[in-house]
């Protein structure tokens, strides 16, 4: 494959979609999938044959659109109308609506804040291009990236240029990638590995998965051209097998690379090949931390093991291994593409770039929302999000997951950044967010994930083993009105030997939920304890 | 390959081959000396400096599991496992602080309250490295819930027993029988709380067709877990003197 070659596809595909004077694509993400959207591309390629109009329309299914809380979600281009709520019967309807004004029952009106406000980097082709069509990926651009830094950057200038950008890795801790990629490309060793960690595992995310779903060729082209800078020429994408979706799409991205000579030996005819396989998760939780990640893909007990030595000196069969995170990836073209400097200007002064997240519980648009780091909480909940369903008021949000914390209605209009997150107790994690109204009980929500830690704690080190088993009997037994006056202070004590004891990140994080919902609801512990009641009414006392 | 004795590097040489740099650092206040790559524990049991253990055994590999062995080394943030995290040049590491000692105790309840540990009809009594541990520590009570697991003693086998009621999956069973033996036998079935150590796929260890019956799996644990048939209370007396030896044994460096 050479450049003439990328171009000549991509120009191919452009004019191809420019001869249909209406292009309707509709979303085949897993969200409207489960919505039988694929049935309605169907309905929509019958309806067009049989009304004669395949000349100058078209259907396809494309990647998330977004707002998944009104899907099925089909979209017309080029006028940009969006559809809500669609089924099968109603694209007859749609199809007469082409020339003139869409019918108000399904109209999904783009000019809202959800749509306005966001900005998309990471999710730019998502809902925009057939997710296992390589020529559309081509033609929006892809793969451009890879051969400017195969062909025309050394392996230094592509880190330089990732380092200059100051993204930090969307995993969740926010290492700067730069520097992730310097240490690992410095490593002397003839093998070297690129891992991507598409072990999505936060209750309520779905970011890792969406982009996969919508956009798998991204990834790909991010992780060549990350072997490209650290020197590596295999890679392993690690994805959970509850998302087999993004595993066929996955896959069948990675054979369509193959067949057009992107991936494989000597890549754009220089001596530089490279080479991605696919490895399933098998349910457990704590694989999505690196260590545990590599034992998982190497074939052993998938448990973490203390660093150092960290997976950069000695990763997968104890070579320098590079692991980063879907999103992460999913950056690095168009980083290479517009420039270090462009990048570095979207965000706050040390967050930089933008954000995906799954926006889940009480708001009315849930979806997969990308804003600009720096973006308020409330900005997200009140605008983009729509505000609390049902008018309730907003109680917390829940960002980071298990690892995270629940941020109270004080800190709104916090810039969403990995340090402001940090410092109100909780963590940016992987983009997880869900959203809390006053029917939440936080006592009962910070059981819910001490449970959910103590069941994917893998047992090998005590306190994360046993202490979360603890703290959630502690918990427990304060929801079920049997909470005794000191069981705080116990909980608290156990919470600082869990977090500063464990062996890896799972077990020092469990604690997180429990520290930040006491920091800011222990009004609510109190109510259970010494009251007996539950201020929010979930709990049977 | 050809003989290049002027290599000082070359195994050939005298002293070649041991080109190891050696360092000094500084261990509660003392100042030691340490080849690099060794471990913080090493190096502190050669100056008897003594830093507690459970899931590390001189001659098996080391996991970092138990936490017992938690240090506070200056500039880091978290504590480090002394048994696998190596010395570096001018470090200082601290292994006593009433910190650390309160976190050892209360690892140590921990321990206690996951399983059925009942030292006065153990097989292990006096002879238990969890119970000498509790008391070098100080540890007087427990306070947290005793979890009283419903667990299964399995004697299947005809001259051992496994008492999950006393294991703490240090694991050290599982890898003496794959480092040292070969066999294999044990591994870990379950995943949090729900851990147990198997033989096979979890059947009963004395239908196991890959244990030799050597019993190394025995003489390591540190409790009254695994033991021999036909001991009664404080009778199980464990002999871990011949890992170090096989270890030795087994290096291919002459």
């Amino acid at each position: 494959m050479m450049l003439d070659e990328i171009n000549a596809i991509a120009q191919r595909q452009r004019e191809k979609e420019e001869s249909f004077r209406h292009r309707i694509d509709v979303c085949i993400a897993a969200g409207c999938l489960s919505s039988h959207s694929d049935d309605i591309v169907a309905a929509f390629e019958k309806e067009i044959a049989r009304r004669g109009l395949e000349k100058s329309c078209r259907a396809k299914g494309v990647g998330c659109l977004g707002l998944c809380a009104a899907g099925p979600l089909v979209a017309v281009e080029p006028a940009g109308t969006l559809y809500r709520g669609v089924a099968a019967g109603d694209v007859g309807e749609i199809l007469d609506a082409l020339a003139s004004s869409p019918p108000a029952r399904l109209h999904c009106p783009r000019e809202t804040p959800f749509f306005q406000r966001q900005l998309k980097i990471v999710l730019e082709n998502c809902g925009r291009i057939d997710p296992e069509s390589i020529e559309e990926y081509i033609a929006a651009g892809g793969y451009q990236a890879m051969h400017t830094a195969l062909t025309r950057m050394s392996p230094d200038e592509v880190i330089r240029e990732v380092a200059r950008s100051g993204l930090r890795g969307r995993g969740g801790a926010g290492f700067p990638t730069g520097l992730k990629w310097s240490t690992v490309a410095k490593a002397e060793n003839a093998t070297k590995f690129v891992v991507c960690n598409a072990d999505e595992g936060d209750p309520g995310a779905f970011m890792d998965r969406s982009v996969l779903e919508s956009d798998p060729h991204r990834i790909i082209e991010g992780m060549v051209i990350a072997g490209w800078a650290v020197g590596a020429t295999r890679g392993f994408i690690y994805v959970r097998a509850e998302y087999p979706l993004a595993v066929k799409r996955v896959k069948s991205a990675l054979a369509a690379a193959e067949r057009s000579g992107l991936l494989g030996g000597s890549l754009f005819h220089t001596p530089f090949g490279f080479d991605i396989k696919v490895r399933l998760g098998a349910g457990a939780f704590v694989c999505g931390e690196e260590t545990a990640l590599i034992a998982s893909i190497e074939g052993r007990l998938g448990r973490p093991r203390p660093r150092p030595p960290y997976p950069a000196e000695s990763g997968l069969w104890g070579c320098p291994t590079l692991i980063n995170n879907v999103e992460t990836f999913a950056n690095i073209a168009p980083i290479l593409r517009n420039g270090s400097g462009w990048f570095a200007g979207i965000g706050t002064e040390k967050s930089k770039g933008t954000k995906v997240f799954a926006l889940a519980g009480r708001v009315r648009n849930t979806g997969l929302i990308e804003v600009p780091m720096g973006t308020s909480l409330r900005d997200i909940v009140f605008a983009i999000g729509g505000g609390i369903k049902d008018d309730r008021g907003f109680k917390a949000a829940q960002t980071g997951g298990p690892s995270g914390g629940c941020i109270p209605e004080q800190h709104l209009d916090l810039p969403i950044d990995y340090d402001s997150l940090a410092a109100v107790g909780s963590i940016m994690g992987s983009g997880g967010m869900i959203i809390m109204d006053e029917t939440a009980c936080m006592v009962d929500v910070a059981k819910y994930f001490m449970a959910f830690c103590r069941a994917e704690s893998c047992g090998a080190c005590v306190p994360c083993r046993v202490g979360t088993t603890q703290l959630h009997r502690l918990l427990d037994r304060i929801t079920a009105g049997r909470g005794a006056a000191t069981d705080l202070a116990r909980i608290e004590d156990l919470c600082d030997l869990v977090k500063t004891t464990s062996l890896c990140g799972l077990g020092q994080t469990a604690p997180n939920p429990v520290l930040s919902t006491l920091r800011y609801f222990r009004d609510e512990y109190e109510a259970h304890i010494q009251g007996r009641r539950c201020p929010a009414g979930v709990c049977k006392l | 390959m050809a003989h290049r004795p002027f290599d000082p590097k070359h195994p050939a040489y005298p002293g070649g081959g041991r080109s190891t740099a050696i360092l000094t650092l500084r261990i509660d206040g003392q100042d030691v000396g340490a080849r690099s790559g060794d471990t913080i524990l090493k190096v502190a049991r050669e100056n008897e400096i003594h830093i507690p253990t459970l899931c590390h055994l001189e001659g098996l590999s080391s996991l970092g599991a138990c936490r017992l062995c938690l240090v506070e080394v200056t500039g880091a943030a978290r504590l480090m496992p002394a048994c696998v995290t190596a010395v570096r040049q001018d470090m200082e590491v601290t292994t006593r602080s009433e910190r650390l000692q309160a976190y050892r105790r209360k690892l140590l309840e921990l321990f206690f309250s996951e399983r059925n540990h009942v030292c006065a009809v153990c097989v292990s009594n006096g002879h238990c490295e969890l119970q000498t541990l509790a008391e070098t520590l100080g540890m007087t009570h427990v306070r947290y819930d005793y979890l009283y697991p419903p667990d299964a003693i399995d004697a299947s086998h005809h001259r051992f027993s496994v008492d999950h009621n006393r294991c703490i999956l240090c694991l050290r069973c599982v890898r003496a029988c794959e480092e040292i033996e070969g066999a294999h036998t044990w591994d870990v079935m379950g995943r949090g709380i729900e851990a147990r150590v198997i033989t096979d796929l979890n059947q009963p260890w004395g239908e196991s067709e890959s244990c030799t019956g050597c019993g190394k799996c025995v003489q390591v644990c540190p409790t009254g877990a695994l033991t021999e048939k036909g001991r009664a209370v404080a009778e199980m007396v464990k002999n871990k003197e011949f890992l170090p030896y096989l270890r030795v044994m087994r290096r291919r460096e002459f």
